[in-house]
């Protein structure tokens, strides 16, 4: 297998005069739930895109599994599956049939999709929901059924950007169990961004601390520390840290 | 039902069943069925009184079912080349932006296809419907003629008839084109609609009131030599062929007008001793063609503007 899953060396963005992402240098190794935590307009959503090709970055290069993002976005998002911040779907079609046509976008049959969408909702907790009009759902089933579109396709890495924003704590909760839970079975590699330190320090092993385009500490987690300290007294030191900087 | 269809193919098959459920595409054809219903009705009652002695399109009796009208109710093709803009924009000012605004575009492109497979599936799919719809219209008209007359069509005519429709679609094509490209430029739906609207109504309103101008100011003296006033006619004759509509005007006369030789001046050197007989279809294609070609490019003008502004931006959710 790859190593490491993905690899950023120097990457930059500049928009005019302004720079989103500064000379980031980033290693994510297979099985890692890394959590990219930091403020808003800190730069996640624009690494994230770059990861995906979705943008082109102002200097440095994004590997994904040893293929560069910006060059080869299709090979890259064969393998990646993509949550974006406030997913949206087609209202007028079911959960099913959503689900069925991302399948179809990545070259599954129609038959096999629709037996593969079924399990994913029953994974995902939208059993009885999957034939009811994507345009019914709360903001939390349709979080929901992002992660199932971005499971339909088998990926390798998933990459979830701010998935948990606008649901309640106790869907929180639930959605990031979940996260955990396919991690740990199917041996996914995870990234995701939040400004929630609570919700990176349940689940992540590694959490990136991420301030103005800069990726200030990368710091590994282990179980004790989750249960001692947490992030709280990392996150202080190293925010009243940037500050001083300026 | 169980093959593996390429992803261009699957979205095309979306944006069909997409087009043909909503309300939009079920209100743009009840006008435009209605409005042909209509020309087809003044057209037969008016059939007969435009047989004139001497006349060489009397042999194609069939074809004027789509040109001829008593002035009450436009004909068919002049509804087609009113109609066919609304048809076009309709299907096309909402492609990408609502796909962004409904947050399903950043979804959609983190699939492993290329980013032009959207707009390309986007345009082929509302070309699809528009093709078909056309296509019916045109042939149900031809049959109500047909009952309606009892003269059926020579293989010319029928020929005629084919190349007018597909002359329509590329005409209809241009603006499905035009209206993707606002699509793109603008985030919010009724701007791109407005804007295709406004360029829409300034080809068909003002264009020809602004060439009018310009004429007036640049026309000769009644001194001028022959040279001078022919030069004139063609400088006039191509600032109209700027805008769409007036390609596609001389386009369909031609083909549905077989009499018709040339669409600028001639010359009394240049008709002297020529019978007034109608063209075959080919030597009527032959007179066409520029204008198809300049409809053409005007369509592959508007695609490669889309590609360049939608390729290489940066597609963020919402």
């Amino acid at each position: 297998m790859c190593q490491p899953v993905i690899e950023l060396t120097g990457l930059t963005k500049k928009y005019g005069d302004f720079t989103a992402v500064n000379d980031l240098n980033l290693r994510i190794n297979k099985k890692d739930i890394f959590g990219l935590l930091g403020p808003n307009g800190a730069g996640k959503s624009t690494t994230i895109l770059m990861m995906l090709g979705l943008t082109e970055p102002t200097a440095g290069s994004v590997k994904v599994c040893g293929i560069n993002s910006t060059t080869h976005p299709i090979d890259v998002k064969r393998i990646v599956g993509y949550l974006p911040e406030d997913v949206g779907f087609y209202d007028d079609m079911t959960g099913i049939e959503n689900l069925v046509y991302t399948a179809q976008l990545n070259g599954i049959r129609k038959n096999e999709a629709k037996e593969k969408a079924g399990q994913l909702l029953e994974r995902v907790g939208l059993a009885n929901e999957g034939k009811k009009k994507a345009g019914k759902y709360s903001r939390g089933m349709r979080q929901r059924l992002g992660l199932a579109d971005v499971l339909i396709k088998e990926p390798e890495v998933i990459i979830l950007d701010e998935p948990t924003s606008g649901i309640d704590p106790s869907g929180v909760r639930e959605f990031m169990d979940l996260i955990h839970q396919l991690s740990s079975e199917e041996g996914l590699t995870v990234l995701f961004s939040s400004h929630h330190l609570d919700q990176v320090q349940q689940v992540c092993n590694r959490v990136g601390l991420f301030c103005k385009g800069k990726l200030l500490a990368d710091i590994e987690l282990t179980e004790q520390q989750k249960r001692e300290h947490g992030l709280d007294d990392i996150y202080n030191r190293y925010f009243e840290g940037g500050k001083d900087h300026e | 039902m169980n093959r593996v269809y390429h992803p261009f193919w699957v979205i095309v098959n979306k944006e069909v069943s997409d087009h043909v459920r909503s309300w939009r595409f079920i209100i743009l054809i009840v006008i435009i069925a209605l409005t042909c219903m209509g020309s087809l009705y003044t057209a037969l009652t008016n059939i007969g009184a435009s047989i004139k002695p001497n006349d060489p399109d009397n042999a194609f009796l069939f074809l004027k079912l789509f040109t001829v009208s008593d002035g009450t109710l436009p004909s068919f093709v002049v509804f087609i080349s009113f109609l066919g803009p609304l048809l076009g924009i309709a299907l096309g000012f909402d492609a990408i932006n609502s796909e962004q605004n409904r947050g399903t575009l950043s979804r959609i492109l983190s699939q492993p296809i290329h980013r032009d497979f959207l707009i390309n599936a986007k345009f082929v799919g509302a070309l699809i419907v528009i093709g078909i719809m056309l296509f019916a219209l045109g042939f149900l008209v031809m049959g109500f003629g047909l009952i309606a007359i009892g003269i059926p069509p020579t293989a010319e005519e029928f020929l005629r008839m084919v190349f007018f429709i597909i002359v329509s679609i590329f005409y209809v094509a241009f603006w499905l084109n035009l209206s993707i490209f606002f699509s793109i430029q603008f985030r919010q739906a009724a701007t791109s609609a407005l804007a295709c609207v406004a360029i829409w109504l300034f080809f068909s309103v003002f264009y020809n009131m602004i060439i009018n101008l310009i004429g007036k100011a640049l026309s000769p003296s009644d001194f001028a030599s022959d040279y001078q006033i022919v030069h004139y006619q063609r400088f006039m004759l191509n600032l109209l062929r700027f805008a769409p509509s007036q390609l596609f005007n001389e386009a369909t006369t031609t083909l549905l007008m077989p009499s018709v030789r040339s669409l600028g001046p001639l010359t009394m050197e240049q008709v002297h001793g020529a019978i007034p007989s109608p063209l075959p279809l080919g030597q009527s294609l032959l007179v066409v063609w520029p204008q198809l070609t300049g409809l053409i490019a005007a369509t592959v003008i508007c695609f490669a503007l889309s590609y360049v502004s939608f390729m290489r931006r940066e597609v963020r959710s919402r």
